[in-house]
């Protein structure tokens, strides 16, 4: 990364800024972009696999991957107060917090819960 | 902010000659298109007031109908939607934007020694959006028939009649107007504090707005996104909610439950803030562990969004659920006693003066004690089987937001009443408005545990006739207690037509807000003022001839500090 | 305000040769802590989108979690290439946001404005094949729970264009008439000024139309042949990709013909209680979602007429860099809806 912070820091003291503008690079905007484009055949091409319960573990792992993308280099994440990376990421453990128990229970009562409309005869054993 | 230090510039006094913050500009439109967070605060503080009006009016409605077992003026239909605009009333239009808004506004920026908040428009918006959802609210008042509890509860709430999208909409659209008010505070707090203001200079009441703020932000688009789909099950039947379709109305308790309880907590933590600061001013004392008071606030914050499973213990909840929520509900009352046991031993040895403020928070510290410990039995997975949906339910949160959060509020406007309007008030029946509001208080509310406790359930019209004599109790309370706010009211009209003029720093307090005169300038502070510590006494002394407390030393006065560009309007 | 500029003049004098930003509010003490209020402030904002499509996120991994078989029925009626299309859309979007934020830090008004114009092509472009495939789903009958139509009783199959497209496209239409007519007027008239705004916009509006010419591409995909009662289903699913969509057009098959295993676990959840709320949820995600796009594509609007008056450089762009991060926001949302909503085998 230090030649990517001087990239920026050179053009930065070129046009005379104050020290609070990062202006990012072009070359690493397209590589970014051509990364974002490469994941996302990735994730249509194993998508054509039945891999079970382990799919939607993968596909979320690569759109994790997309997402640290876009936040560390389109929002500049990495040029950031450590503040607003804090205020950032601690919503995903809210929303963790808030999904785990909603979760956590509606599985733990879902055996109680009657169906409304009754199953096919197919399906009842 | 080496910038800053730089910026050493002669100050200019301006605002010595172009009035206060009320007389700066006049005009309606110099009000309604304000951006200063004085004038936004003060029209908050009309707004909550009003909305506390008819909240209390349709709460005497209530208690009124109670007076007998059978029908005395309103049918089954009539009562179930006058309990639901009385809680949705109080709750959205009251509670909430009570102290953040209207006081926070107000006192924010002044305490923390800035200019406004950071985004003065955004707050400007965020009080037009309070105006929005209030007319939703009052549609529903005119449409009437709204009869879900202030809870909205599925199904119930998508099958049955009367214009619950619109009192969705307009809690939806109140959810913004808080989300906005919090983000304002907690940018302004972090990014705005004057050199020498380190967090832990900073007074009390600050932290408590922050960590309000904080639940503000995090909590309530939950339930902005709770009321949408709800809104959208009205309108498409999209059944996500919905047993018919599969839905599952336990998750929208749950959706609904993980931002309002934390809300209970946007309502309490600003209260108990007010409290931390009329405790230490009016006894004239160091307030007893800062630093626990300061963590106690965010801690209470964060607990707060783990407990929120204790309102649905007999929803249908899985058992393990249960019992872990149990559990965790009882951590959150560790924060608080810490913050009551700071409280008294600030009292303790200090010149407690029986101010009306005083008189308020000392309501405060015995109506909220009551109400956090019956909260305990509530929390208790065998005695809430019991308890749940009764009176006891009723009570016990009304003495935690009425007994607490209203007493704190009306202490708290006292308190700073003479700062807002630059006016004494008369302090015999201010102190006269506040014993009638304890003894109204408790006649209305402690009979009410004793009815839930012997099973009288929350929101019926009609009782056995068993009950009578509690419920006559119970409304000779309301009315008295009605009469005492009355009586609050009827001080602080007087105070501003007759009394007399405030001094800078009538009750001896040093936090910022008594270093600037009263009413407050335009631009708060004519040069950034030197911080001091919050509740650090020492230095001043009571001036007979000024009827208020001055630094004795002239060099301990704030002086114009040696760091920001000086702003005035010329 | 203006007195205030006055005020601030000292600070700035010590910089020299740096004009005075006429954008810098008075409550602050220098553009860096103006905008670094913004930027928490910014951050927060998103911190509230993140817990509002949490609820939305909540209910999807809830009833997919207790109904698989639900999401694996109704994801087939969903087409991944129009997905995949729109997620490259999205990302390009992002990309020359990103870009953007770059020209305003470095002056470059000119090159600002032409980013601008391609993010808000791409939002329309978005828009348009959303436009496409929610007309597609409702002549299918593939509404939310109380509205949904049960698949195997759906005998017609829609030919021509959909009644549905021709109301999302009456705004889009209006729009573009009305940018191209302000355009070719200020044009006429030789006010550049004006025609710099309407030229981007009369773009973005048209784009809408490329978005659902592209739709109707990748839509299509070659199955004009089929017709009969489960041709909506094999429609659906021959959008899917060849080889899977065999495999489904089977099983579709042997549901039409009433016997076999897995079309009875078929019918079991073909109904509203079931593929129904997969829609709902749908809706609500990708709808929501949508607002969003829209609502991003004013600010960028707002933005692009500020970009061509020339007020952003090193100073001051944090309004660019603040719409750019909930432009990426968005773009996340979409990272994430995209393989959960789309790619369930």
């Amino acid at each position: 990364m230090s030649t990517t912070s001087h990239a920026a820091g050179s053009e930065h003291d070129s046009q005379g800024h104050h020290g609070f503008s990062h202006p990012m690079p072009v070359w690493q905007l397209l590589a970014v972009f051509a990364a974002l484009i490469v994941l996302t055949a990735l994730t249509v091409f194993q998508s054509k696999f039945d891999l079970g319960n382990l799919e939607v573990w993968l596909s979320l792992f690569i759109a994790t991957v997309k997402a640290s993308l876009v936040i560390l280099f389109f929002m500049h994440m990495i040029h950031d107060k450590p503040l607003n990376v804090i205020v950032f990421m601690g919503s995903f453990i809210f929303v963790a917090l808030f999904l785990g128990f909603v979760l956590m229970d509606a599985h733990g009562y879902k055996d109680v819960v009657e169906p409304q409309e009754a199953p096919p005869a197919a399906t009842t054993p | 902010m080496s910038v800053v230090a730089k910026n050493a510039e002669a100050s200019h006094a301006a605002d010595a000659h172009e009035g206060d913050y009320l007389t700066h500009s006049r005009g309606f439109l110099s009000w309604a298109l304000t951006l200063d967070h004085k004038r936004i605060g003060i029209m908050y503080l009309i707004g909550v007031m009003t909305s506390f009006l008819v909240g209390g009016i349709l709460a005497l409605m209530i208690r009124a109908e109670l007076l007998t077992p059978t029908q005395l003026f309103l049918t089954n239909k009539q009562f179930n939607q006058v309990f639901t605009l009385h809680g949705a009333i109080m709750v959205f239009l009251f509670i909430i934007p009570s102290v953040p808004a209207a006081l926070g506004n107000f006192l924010v920026p002044l305490m923390l020694g800035a200019k406004d908040v950071a985004f003065p428009r955004l707050n400007l918006c965020s009080f037009y959006l309070w105006v929005v959802g209030l007319i939703f609210f009052i549609a529903c008042l005119l449409i009437t028939g709204l009869d879900t509890g202030w809870t909205f509860y599925t199904p119930y709430s998508t099958t049955t009649e009367g214009p619950v999208a619109w009192a969705t909409m307009g809690a939806f659209i109140l959810g913004f107007s808080s989300i906005f008010t919090g983000l304002n505070f907690i940018v302004t707090i972090n990014t705005m504090r004057p050199p020498g203001m380190t967090w832990f200079k900073m007074p009390l009441f600050l932290w408590a707005t922050y960590s309000t703020a904080i639940i503000q932000v995090l909590a309530t688009p939950v339930l902005g996104i709770t009321l949408l789909l709800l809104t959208a099950e009205r309108l498409f039947q999209i059944g996500i909610f919905d047993p018919r379709w599969n839905g599952d109305p336990v998750a929208f308790q749950h959706f609904f439950w993980f931002y309002s309880h934390p809300a209970v907590y946007i309502m309490i933590l600003p209260a108990m803030g007010i409290i931390s600061e009329l405790m230490s001013v009016h006894s004239h004392k160091t307030i007893f562990g800062y630093t626990l008071i300061a963590y106690s606030s965010v801690a209470i914050a964060l607990f707060g969004f783990l407990v929120w499973g204790h309102h649905m213990f007999t929803s249908g909840m899985a058992d393990v659920t249960t019992i872990v929520f149990s559990a965790l509900t009882f951590s959150v009352s560790i924060p608080s006693a810490i913050k009551v046991f700071n409280w008294l031993a600030t009292m303790y040895k200090g010149t407690v003066q029986l101010t009306t403020p005083m008189c308020y928070a000392l309501n405060f510290l015995f109506l909220f004690t009551i109400g956090g410990l019956t909260g305990l039995f509530l929390g208790a997975l065998s005695a809430d089987r019991h308890l749940h949906d009764t009176y006891f339910v009723v009570a016990h949160f009304h003495y935690v937001m009425m007994g607490g959060t209203l007493v704190a509020f009306v202490g708290g406007i006292f308190h700073w009443w003479p700062k807002m309007v630059g006016k004494m008030y008369n302090e015999l029946w201010g102190q006269i408005s506040c014993l009638f509001v304890f003894i109204g208080f408790n006649l209305t509310f402690l009979p009410q545990f004793v009815m839930g406790t012997r099973g009288m359930p929350r929101r019926y019209a009609r009782y056995l006739p068993e009950f009578q004599d509690l419920h006559i109790m119970s409304s000779t309370g309301a009315f008295i207690l009605g009469f005492g706010l009355f009586i609050a009211l009827g001080v602080l009209i007087h105070s501003l037509m007759r009394g007399r003029k405030a001094p800078r720093n009538p009750w001896g307090g040093a936090t910022l807000e008594w270093h600037c005169s009263s009413p407050p300038p335009h631009y708060n502070f004519a040069s950034a003022p030197t911080v001091n510590e919050p509740y650090d006494y020492t230095p001043l002394a009571y001036h007979d001839e000024e009827h208020g407390w001055e630094y004795h030393q002239p060099n301990v006065r704030p002086t114009p500090s040696q760091s920001h560009p000086v702003i005035a309007k010329s | 305000m203006s007195a205030t500029e006055v005020l601030d003049a000292p600070h700035h004098a010590e910089h020299g040769e740096h004009h005075h930003n006429p954008f810098q509010a008075h409550h602050f003490d220098d553009p860096e802590q103006q905008y670094d209020a913004g930027k928490l402030g910014i951050w927060l904002f998103l911190v509230t989108e993140v817990l509002f499509f949490s609820g939305m996120f909540c209910a999807y991994a809830m009833y997919r979690s207790l109904h698989p078989e639900v999401w694996e029925f109704s994801s087939r009626f969903l087409n991944p290439t129009l997905g995949a299309f729109n997620t490259g859309v999205l990302l390009f979007s992002s990309l020359t946001m990103a870009w953007g934020v770059r020209c305003a830090q470095l002056r470059q008004a000119k090159g600002l404005a032409i980013c601008l114009t391609l993010t808000l092509g791409c939002a329309s472009i978005f828009l348009g094949v959303k436009a496409i495939e929610y007309s597609h789903k409702w002549d299918l009958g593939l509404l939310p729970a109380s509205m949904y139509t049960i698949q195997s009783t759906v005998t017609e199959h829609h030919e021509g264009i959909s009644k549905w497209l021709v109301i999302f496209s009456i705004i889009p239409a209006l729009c573009l008439a009305g940018f191209v007519g302000w355009w070719v007027w200020a044009w006429s008239n030789n006010k550049k000024a004006i025609a710099d705004i309407a030229g981007p916009f009369a773009i973005t509006a048209a784009c809408y139309f490329l978005g659902v010419l592209f739709g109707m591409f990748f839509e299509s995909g070659g199955d004009k042949e089929a017709h009969g009662p489960m041709a909506a289903v094999a429609h659906a699913t021959v959008a899917h990709d060849s080889h899977e969509a065999h495999d489904e057009h089977a099983t579709v098959g042997g549901s039409a013909g009433g016997h076999g295993t897995a079309n009875a676990a078929d019918a079991s959840v073909d109904k509203p209680g079931g593929a129904g709320l997969f829609f709902s949820i749908y809706y609500c995600m990708t709808g929501v979602h949508a607002l969003h796009i829209i609502g991003g594509m004013v600010v960028l609007a707002w933005l692009l007429v500020r970009a061509t008056k020339n007020h952003f450089n090193e100073e001051y762009f944090g309004p660019v860099d603040y719409v750019g991060l909930y432009w990426h926001l968005v773009d996340l949302i979409w990272i994430y809806l995209f393989p959960l909503l789309y790619l369930i085998t």
